[in-house]
């Protein structure tokens, strides 16, 4: 890894102009790829049902938008997402394994799992143990990621990294291939709650390991940003770096997901910009 | 699929003067022969204006207005004097930078992301950083002290034409020269520009005066008696002639005359940055990559290549945009099929090509033999041959083998190795894991056939002043 290079890549590639078409497309694929996320402790059962709701339907005046792909809860709230999205293809999705820091014995984190698949999440998004990670305890990281994989079975699997932590673009790249190689769905940047969370840098990384990944397997693994993807601008660019690392066939919600709270509204207000040709008050989407 | 909308560079709120005259003494002067050419865009096939072909008559006109201005206001004037001006000019490029840029893309066909975010910076910045020198040349030379030389005549390519002019100008002007300024007959729109430039910032005329044309009108200019120093950029032939031409007069001669770049990548390289360096600008030249990662390293060039956007160069979108000139894509399709005859292996991307213009798709070949023409000569276009290597010797040894050293990269993980590299490879500039990385204070030129002179730098100064006491 070569920090200079990657970060001037990034640059470059923040310098590409979406507008028109092009821009409503990409922003409608957005809505499409986003795990609408909400972990507070406050979070309630009425809370967690309205980010459903939005997460089914984003824009009442224009059907065409969404549904998001996913929301992304606490275990304790997937029975309430699950009921309210009964007949939604909208997914959910549960931290697990000691969220966010990942630092509590095995088993209980494996049992965290269980109960949240038997709440009925359709996806695991889980920490990895960046102690272990930063200690050089690999086989310790790679082995948490298997035995989580194999108590999801067919179900999704969500590995953050939480490359904030992480501290070089070099043990970014090592806590990828460790994800790839241990059976990861998707590898995820961050919980959202270190800063910071997402980079286009670290996803640049997080791609290159993917690719690399699949041309030596043949296996596609997704990618998930979450944290600090805010504004329409944020999210085109990281499609743009996504189409330009990995390629089209990483743009779809089955490989390329944000993981954001705030991201939604923005992006909204952008495709109705987009579609009227004038930005409505913020409280209106 | 999700495609990007095309996101043009408006050229219509610009403005190309239909017909440019010649700038000496300043001010506007028609060819006294009143002959014109024309200057086309690449990417359309569309003539962009009428240029003056200056003749001998003209180059007598801007030397003498050259002399007269050396005489009468540059050389009596105080070096802080002379840097307020440098630095007026700089400010007024970085003011200009946005048309500045679109018209040399216009013109010379490539991306105006390149233009825009490399030669336009970069030519500001060569102003700014010379500007500063020219109130301490006095401290430059080791307690030797500088008297300017005269009267200087700089010839300039086509393939960066801005920037190469601002490399000889910054230089030129901040030690007291006045200038004779020749741009390419192809591009020389950028060079007029930068003219009105000067005549609005109200610098001195005669200062700089602008001569366009062809070889003959550079070669008349080089010849005049009344020049004192020639710094020409080029290609090989061209510069050998001026040279022989030269031979025995009392001028002061530099050149620059391009060479083939070596990217050497090894087993142990960041290899997607390498990927990313070697594919960044608009000729890829020559990679030489340890032969352990070869597939890896081809297969990773060929993903990113397919990446690439080829087309109009003023969307901002583009990567790649259109070959220069008719003359050099003919050039570039027989080295390529010179390359296959050879049996070197081809890869094209699987680009669409716009249907008007002069393009050529982002291209690879494998198995090139170090003696064909596709591994030794300076090939403009988006084209790279790859050869193979074992160990760190035998890449010193196929990176010198060559008749010119202008530049080299080397891509490792490993520092020591970097530096071992950098001491061995004859090229006036090496690059560790980065690539085509300018900078005013950098000197910049050429081993062997690559010329002689240094452009950039405290070192550049030395080929623009006389050195006594």
């Amino acid at each position: 890894m070569d920090q200079v290079g990657i970060d001037e890549r990034v640059r470059a590639l923040g310098k590409r102009s979406i507008k028109r078409e092009g821009k409503s497309v990409a922003l409608k694929l957005a809505v499409s790829m986003m795990d609408l996320t909400t972990l507070e402790g406050k979070d309630t059962p009425a809370s967690v049902r309205a980010l459903c709701s939005r997460a089914h339907a984003p824009l009442y005046s224009d059907p065409s938008v969404g549904p998001c792909a996913a929301v992304c809860v606490y275990p304790n709230r997937v029975p309430t997402a699950k009921r309210a999205l009964s007949a939604s293809p909208v997914r959910v999705a549960s931290v697990a394994m000691a969220f966010p820091s990942g630092q509590s014995p095995l088993p209980g984190k494996l049992e965290e799992v269980r109960q949240a698949i038997d709440l009925g999440a359709d996806e695991i998004d889980m920490v990895i143990d960046r102690g272990a990670m930063l200690a050089g305890d690999y086989g310790r990281v790679f082995d948490e990621i298997a035995a989580t994989k194999e108590v999801c079975g067919a179900r999704t699997l969500k590995v953050i990294l939480e490359t904030g932590e992480l501290g070089s673009y070099d043990t970014v790249r090592r806590a990828s291939d460790i994800a790839l190689g241990a059976g990861a769905d998707f590898i995820k940047t961050s919980t959202g709650k270190v800063s910071p969370s997402a980079t286009p840098a670290v996803t640049l990384v997080m791609l290159q390991a993917i690719v690399d990944y699949y041309e030596e397997t043949g296996r596609r693994v997704g990618i998930k940003a979450a944290g600090g993807v805010r504004t329409a601008k944020d999210a085109l660019s990281y499609l743009v770096l996504v189409k330009e690392t990995a390629g089209d066939a990483w743009l779809e919600p089955a490989f390329f997901r944000f993981g954001a709270s705030a991201l939604l509204g923005d992006v909204l207000m952008q495709l109705e910009k987009e579609r009227t040709g004038a930005y409505a008050a913020s409280e209106d989407v | 699929m999700w495609e990007y909308s095309p996101a043009l560079e408006t050229p219509g709120s610009i403005g190309i003067d239909s017909r440019h005259e010649l700038f000496i003494g300043g001010r506007w002067c028609a060819p006294r022969s009143g002959c014109y050419f024309d200057t086309e865009s690449p990417s359309r096939e569309e003539k962009l204006s009428e240029i003056s072909l200056g003749g001998a008559i003209d180059v007598d006109d801007a030397v003498r207005a050259a002399r007269f201005a050396y005489d009468k206001y540059w050389r009596p004037m105080r070096g802080r004097e002379r840097a307020k001006i440098l630095f007026r000019v700089a400010s007024a490029i970085q003011e200009k930078a946005h048309e500045l840029a679109v018209v040399e893309s216009m013109n010379g066909g490539k991306p105006v992301r390149e233009s825009r975010d490399v030669d336009l910076p970069l030519t500001a910045a060569h102003f700014f950083y010379h500007a500063g020198w020219a109130d301490k040349l006095d401290y430059a030379f080791h307690g030797r002290t500088p008297r300017s030389i005269g009267v200087a005549a700089l010839l300039v390519p086509w393939n960066v034409p801005l920037l190469a002019a601002a490399r000889k100008l910054g230089p030129a002007l901040a030690c007291g020269n006045t200038v004779v300024l020749k741009p390419a007959k192809s591009t020389a729109l950028t060079a007029l520009r930068l003219a009105r430039i000067l005549e609005e910032t109200d610098v001195p005329p005669g200062l700089v005066n602008v001569v366009t044309g062809g070889e003959e009108t550079g070669a008349a200019l080089a010849a005049h008696p009344g020049v004192d120093k020639v710094s020409f950029t080029g290609g090989a032939e061209a510069g050998k002639r001026l040279a022989k031409a030269l031979a025995g007069t009392k001028k002061r001669l530099s050149v620059e005359l391009g060479g083939k770049a070596s990217n050497i990548v090894f087993g142990d390289a960041p290899i997607d940055q390498a990927v990313d360096g070697i594919l960044g600008g608009t000729s890829f030249s020559r990679l030489l990559v340890e032969e352990s990662v070869h597939d890896q390293v081809v297969s990773k060039l060929r993903r990113r290549m397919d990446s690439l956007r080829v087309g109009d160069p003023l969307d901002k979108n583009t990567d790649v945009g259109a070959i220069h000139s008719r003359a050099r894509l003919d050039e570039l399709r027989a080295l390529v099929a010179d390359g296959e005859a050879s049996g070197a292996v081809r890869y094209a991307s699987p680009c669409a090509l716009p249907a008007k213009g002069y393009w050529f798709p982002p291209t690879l070949f494998t198995n090139v033999g170090p003696t064909s023409r596709l591994a030794r000569e300076e090939i403009f276009g988006p084209v790279l041959s790859i050869l193979t290597f074992r160990t760190p010797d035998e890449a010193i040894e196929m990176a010198n083998h060559t008749m010119d050293g202008l530049s080299a990269g080397v891509w490792t993980d490993k520092g020591a190795k970097a530096l071992w590299m950098a001491q061995r490879l004859r090229a006036g500039i090496v690059w560790a894991n980065a690539a085509r990385k300018f900078d005013p204070s950098v000197p910049f030129g050429g081993y062997k056939e690559s010329g002689f002179g240094r452009e950039g730098g405290r070192q550049g100064l030395h080929d623009y002043v006389e050195l006594c006491g």
